[in-house]
């Protein structure tokens, strides 16, 4: 990285990406451990960002220490690039690095995001940043931080099938539809972060970076490209995805995560991608849906 | 059952001592525990009964001294010690665990089926319907209706929470079982059915406990040998129903007759 050319481009008074170096040597020092050790989490000395904690400052640290000055950034929130929070990062990164911004998938060299991962797969070059709020997956288990790291270190396990047989006994199905389990590299136990069980299928042997930051309880955890990443389940009952009752009503994608948008208060109602970036790539490309006609209508008006 | 292996002690303790700082809490406890006999601790309260169970168990650590178990492998372990991983899952799988308090021995927001499947998950079992066919055969065992698999520890009495817990200890089919007062702060009504189920069991089962409590009558009723704590030292040890009837040392002398008395 060309140190001059990043300071002078940036915000004066402010160090590129806003952390100190040594800083953001200390973070590069937990995401080399937690790259070599897929799923496990590194604590580090979490800093205080501009923003508080709950809008991603483990995230946002993660990507300060990553970001140079030639990378494309894309900062998402529940798919959309627009929402405020997606918004007020994109802002703060533009701002400390002057780097391009994007809101295309493919065209995004580092992406930070919030309860979601992009449709598009990822390739080989690219970062996937993931905003954690809670890293341990035992701790609702088990408060006791100590005892954790010893299940961890013991790959005592077991016990998170209790949660899922629960599940089972009281809705039919395993009702956990985010944040699911994860096994990483048939080792540790990883949270996914909030996102929807509908895309942890995609963290299994990405061709991407996936890098986990949670600022408020100081941990980075990792899974390095084409690395296995399994759900929990029952033999009996296995993993699954969410399903809906339609296409997406825009683009008539069948496989891509939906939302559900109300029309009227009569119940009419249509479902949409969450990703805002795919569905539009796939409009483009001429695809359409249910509703896309009667939309071209209203807006040629 | 092997007869020769009967020959030998499952647990051997050998001059355990534990002290929370200058207070002797246990002082040289030696005893041997034999495959399928119950073991009875008793003594007043303070005497040091939880603290040599807890750290039988390893839950405490201890300050010095051997337990010696001979594992399902046959091979002796000695749990002082022993690595954690070895430990601890011989806890989970060989031994079992009643506390005294059902809130601290059962995962109070999970099922009843839940609560009975856990040691089976953790020992990798991940077929739903196979640990729910266990959970049922196991609550039969313990005479709660298997219909009340699915409701919380808390909708039960508090007979039923000590009947799960056993259930829940059971399940993986132990060697040793430990207890504290098991039926401490329970109805006499209710305690005397528990009694007659964990006497049943640990026969059918042929497990062998050690059970601490402060009442004699239970102590009477479960173990076939006792010993007696005072101050942390065994003052006294032998045939249940010799120790109880001529009782040799002046302090056992006296627990018998103030349980006469009352
Ligand atoms: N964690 C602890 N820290 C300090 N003292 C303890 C601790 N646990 C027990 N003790 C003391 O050790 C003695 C034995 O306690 P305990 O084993 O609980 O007796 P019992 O079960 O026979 O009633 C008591 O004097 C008690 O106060
Ligand atoms: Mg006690
Ligand atoms: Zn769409």
């Amino acid at each position: 990285m060309n140190q001059a050319y990043e300071t002078s481009a940036t915000l004066a008074g402010y160090n590129f990406a806003f952390l100190d170096e040594q800083t953001k040597r200390m973070l590069r020092r937990a995401i080399l451990k937690a790259v070599a050790i897929p799923g496990y989490q590194v604590p580090f000395g979490s800093r205080e960002m501009p923003l508080p904690y709950g809008w991603g400052t483990g995230g946002m640290q993660v990507t300060a220490a990553v970001i140079g000055a030639k990378d494309v950034l894309k900062v998402i929130d529940q798919g959309a690039d627009d929402t405020t929070n997606a918004v007020s990062i994109r802002h703060f990164f533009v701002r400390m690095t002057n780097v391009a911004t994007t809101e295309k998938t493919r065209e995004a060299t580092l992406i930070q995001t919030r309860h979601r991962v992009p449709e598009t797969p990822l390739s080989e070059g690219q970062i996937l940043v993931y905003q954690v709020p809670i890293p341990e997956p035992l701790r609702w288990l088990e408060p006791r931080e100590t005892e954790t790291r010893k299940m961890h270190a013991l790959s005592e396990y077991g016990v998170m099938h209790v949660k899922l047989y629960e599940d089972i006994a009281q809705h039919g199905h395993i009702s956990t539809a985010y944040d699911y389990p994860v096994l990483v590299n048939g080792r540790y136990l990883m949270r996914c972060s909030p996102i929807p069980k509908f895309d942890t299928p995609k963290l299994h042997m990405n061709a991407a970076l996936q890098l986990f930051g949670a600022g408020r309880e100081k941990r980075i955890y990792a899974v390095p490209p084409y690395t296995e990443v399994k759900p929990l389940d029952f033999e009996d009952h296995p993993f699954e995805v969410e399903r809906w009752p339609e296409d997406c009503a825009l683009c008539g994608a069948q496989d891509s995560f939906l939302d559900e948008v109300i029309l009227d208060d009569r119940g009419g109602r249509m479902f949409v991608c969450s990703d805002t970036d795919y569905c539009g790539e796939r409009r483009a490309a001429g695809h359409t849906g249910r509703m896309s006609a009667p939309y071209k209508e209203e807006a040629a008006e | 059952m092997t007869p020769d292996l009967d020959q030998t002690p499952l647990l051997s303790v050998e001059a355990l001592n534990k002290s929370f700082g200058r207070h002797v809490a246990c002082h040289d406890i030696s005893f041997d525990l034999w495959p399928g006999e119950v073991l009875g601790i008793v003594g007043e309260s303070g005497s040091g009964k939880s603290t040599l169970l807890n750290a039988i168990a390893g839950r405490l650590p201890v300050d010095s001294g051997k337990i010696l178990y001979r594992a399902a492998s046959n091979s002796i372990v000695d749990l002082a010690s022993a690595s954690d991983a070895q430990r601890r899952h011989l806890m989970r799988t060989e031994w079992g665990f009643v506390q005294q308090h059902a809130r601290d021995g059962l995962r109070m927001g999970f099922s009843a089926g839940a609560n009975i499947g856990e040691r089976l998950m953790a020992l990798g079992d991940k077929h739903y319907g196979k640990l729910r066919d266990t959970a049922l055969d196991w609550l039969r065992a313990v005479e709660i209706a298997p219909e009340r698999i699915d409701d919380l520890p808390r909708t039960f009495s508090g007979g039923m929470q000590q009947r799960l817990q056993i259930a829940r200890n059971l399940v993986t089919r132990p060697r040793i079982v430990l207890m504290d007062e098991p039926t401490g702060g329970l109805d006499v009504s209710v305690q005397a059915r528990l009694l007659d189920l964990i006497r049943r069991l640990v026969q059918e089962h042929h497990v062998a406990c050690i059970v601490v409590t402060h009442d004699l009558g239970v102590a009477r009723l479960l173990a076939h040998r006792l010993m007696v704590m005072r101050h942390g030292q065994v003052v006294e040890a032998g045939l249940t129903d010799q120790l109880l009837d001529d009782p040799q040392h002046a302090y056992t002398q006296l627990l018998v007759s103030s349980v006469l008395s009352v």
